[in-house]
């Protein structure tokens, strides 16, 4: 009474053909719960360009609007706060702005259409934290003393100048987010679409 | 475990003598589970102190459990603003705490049980560490261990972003954007895991989903796991030796003691005592402090406004400095990448412990003074990277002593610990193992 049996050849390969045909079964199974997790058409419909009117946005000044459930801030900079950022160049990790994070007609100094109004994402590169606005420079906001003005974010502490670029040798490796966004008028702006080219 | 079947019990009709136990037994093993796993299940004689915490563990599973099923009847996974223009999910927490009999109390209990959850577990843990209770031939029990430890990191950070308050809201999207990092595969790993291009209402609903129902019901298999694996080969003891070596004439261990009811009875002691400690902070200070419950989560989520300050929940801040320690790019990849590789490789590393440790004794009490300078360091490293885990990295000891790089240097600590163990643990000097547990 021995529990040895021959191998049956021919079975040992049906077994392993029908497990291999039943496996894939399973795994294209799979695929609709792992795509139901995928945002929804209704999520990626969402998101509609947003109209701000800054006409009562004083210099010095900025608003926060919600675009695709993340903060854009409109900052009317001063004069004073755009002379700081050729003044920074040095100290940016991407001061020319060539990495692909604004729209090619933000590709400039101040990373705007207009030189004062600056439109950016209010989300940090490295990990989607909101920075706060620490406009005064020097120590007063609890900055060290060359601060010239600009943003901290208040999780990992990576700090962006008045154009929203990134001081070198901080967590986030890039730039703020330009958004897509054109002028309708001079004192309105359409955030989220730029087809009028500008 | 002799197969305790009672078919000779049976008459030649079908029918059965005996009592309602053996029908049972007959159909189910009721007795041989009770005693293979507790009145006949021999645990060495000499547990001490540190071995109450895995009963307290399961204790504060089942505290979890309960007042988590009564939270769920009134809790609301709703993102949406109400009328009052305030989240639903946090309005039905409000709700819980304000409204619901005694909603309080069942949720300061869940609330509180988190941290308690924590605390049990790092014991544990460090109990294992202590007596070699990872070597061989407990390496599944370890193994199974630090996957229990994964998983209840997952359920707790997931259950974390149900009040949907302001550090629920930051500190899930810091987390999630954490796996963007990861090359190629990251940007769109992170869309699927929120399921919105961001956090918000898909996301909270797919982590009540998990947090209910699917990371649970994995913890559940994983301990099952561990407790069958520990029982197969038998619980270590503070000596670290086996007392399945010794065997009296009936087959027990001489050393070891029936689990019930002299276990059982020490674990009431130690039960009380847990009880005693988790009902005064759960009645008199249920928010730790700040440390269990974030005071910035009193405050809706707000998709605009980072809070000044965000700071995991304590029980995360050790890995959460290990994240942070890591700011140089390599091979060209972000710094952050390289802080998520870090901070998920101090969770794994602890499973490969069994491995790295070559010391030919297992107990602390006979291991040499190498690994007790060690691992005192190992300790003091872990709380301090705690520590400055909970505070922004602009912090300094003292305003002189940046926390930074101390968070880099205790980085490094944490990581060659582990990494020249298998050095260190055979070099150093050893006193002979007593043949049998002492008391």
């Amino acid at each position: 009474m021995s529990n040895e049996c021959k191998v049956d050849g021919g079975r040992r390969r049906l077994i392993v053909a029908t497990a291999a045909v039943g496996g894939v079964g399973a795994i294209a199974a799979l695929v609709p719960f792992v795509s139901s997790m995928l945002p929804s058409e209704r999520a990626r419909a969402a998101g509609a360009p947003v109209e701000v009117d800054i006409g009562s946005l004083e210099a010095g000044q900025m608003i926060t609007v919600e675009w695709r459930g993340r903060p854009v801030w409109i900052i009317n900079r001063t004069t004073h706060m755009l002379e700081s950022l050729p003044k920074l160049d040095s100290e940016m990790a991407d001061p020319k702005s060539e990495r692909n994070m604004q729209p090619e007609y933000c590709r400039n100094e101040t990373r705007s259409i207009k030189p004062e109004i600056m439109v950016v994402v209010g989300i940090c590169t490295h990990l989607g934290c909101s920075p706060s606005a620490k406009f005064k420079s020097g120590t007063e906001e609890g900055m060290d003393g060359g601060w010239l003005g600009g943003f901290l974010c208040p999780c990992h502490g990576s700090t962006f100048d008045f154009a929203g670029r990134v001081f070198k040798s901080k967590p986030a490796p890039d730039n703020l987010e330009v958004p897509k966004h054109m002028y309708l008028s001079d004192k309105r702006i359409l955030i989220g679409e730029d087809k009028k080219g500008a | 475990m002799a197969s305790n079947t009672n078919f000779e019990k049976y008459k030649s009709d079908g029918s059965l003598q005996g009592n309602l136990l053996e029908w049972f037994d007959a159909r189910f093993p009721a007795t041989s589970m009770w005693r293979g796993h507790l009145s006949e299940y021999y645990a060495p004689k000499n547990f001490n102190f540190w071995y109450f915490f895995g009963s307290l563990a399961m204790l504060v599973l089942v505290i979890q459990i309960v007042t988590g099923i009564f939270l769920v009847m009134h809790y609301k996974p709703d993102a949406s603003l109400n009328e009052n223009g305030i989240p639903v999910a946090f309005a039905s927490v409000e709700y819980i705490m304000r409204d619901v009999n005694w909603g309080w109390l069942i949720r300061y209990m869940h609330s509180t049980g988190a941290s308690a959850f924590f605390v049990v577990v790092y014991l544990h843990m460090f109990r294992g560490m202590l007596y070699g209770s990872y070597r061989q031939p407990r390496e599944l029990i370890w193994v199974f261990g630090t996957l229990i430890f994964l998983c209840l990191m997952a359920e707790a950070f997931m259950g974390y972003l149900l009040p949907w308050g302001q550090m629920s809201f930051w500190g899930a999207q810091v987390i999630v954007n954490l796996f963007s990092a990861i090359p190629l595969i990251g940007e769109p790993l992170s869309l699927w895991i929120r399921g919105d291009f961001v956090v918000g209402d898909a996301t909270l609903n797919r982590f009540f989903s998990f947090h209910v129902i699917a990371v649970p019901l994995v913890l559940l298999g994983l301990i099952a796991a561990h407790i069958l694996a520990l029982h197969e080969v038998g619980s270590n003891n503070p000596d670290g030796v086996e007392i399945k070596k010794r065997k009296d004439v009936h087959g027990n261990p001489l050393d070891g003691i029936p689990f019930h009811p002299y276990y059982t009875v020490k674990d009431i002691v130690g039960v009380v005592v847990f009880l005693m400690v988790f009902s005064i902070i759960v009645f008199f200070a249920p928010e730790g402090g700040g440390y269990f419950l974030e005071y910035n989560n009193f405050l809706p989520a707000d998709p605009l406004k980072t809070p000044a300050h965000i700071a995991p929940v304590w029980y995360f801040t050790p890995y959460y400095s290990l994240l942070r320690a890591m700011v140089w790019p390599l091979f060209g990849i972000d710094a952050k990448f390289w802080g998520v590789v870090l901070m998920g490789a101090g969770v794994v590393i602890l499973a490969f412990l069994p491995w790295l440790d070559r010391s030919p004794v297992k107990s602390i009490r006979y291991r040499g003074p190498i690994f007790k300078t060690l691992l005192t360091l190992f300790v003091i490293s872990f709380v301090l990277l705690g520590f400055l885990g909970t505070k922004p990295p602009s912090y300094a000891f003292f305003g002189v002593i940046p926390g930074a790089p101390v968070a880099q240097f205790l980085t490094a600590y944490y990581f060659l610990f582990f990494l020249t163990m298998p050095w260190w643990s055979k070099i150093d000097k050893y006193k002979p193992e007593p043949d049998r547990v002492t008391m």
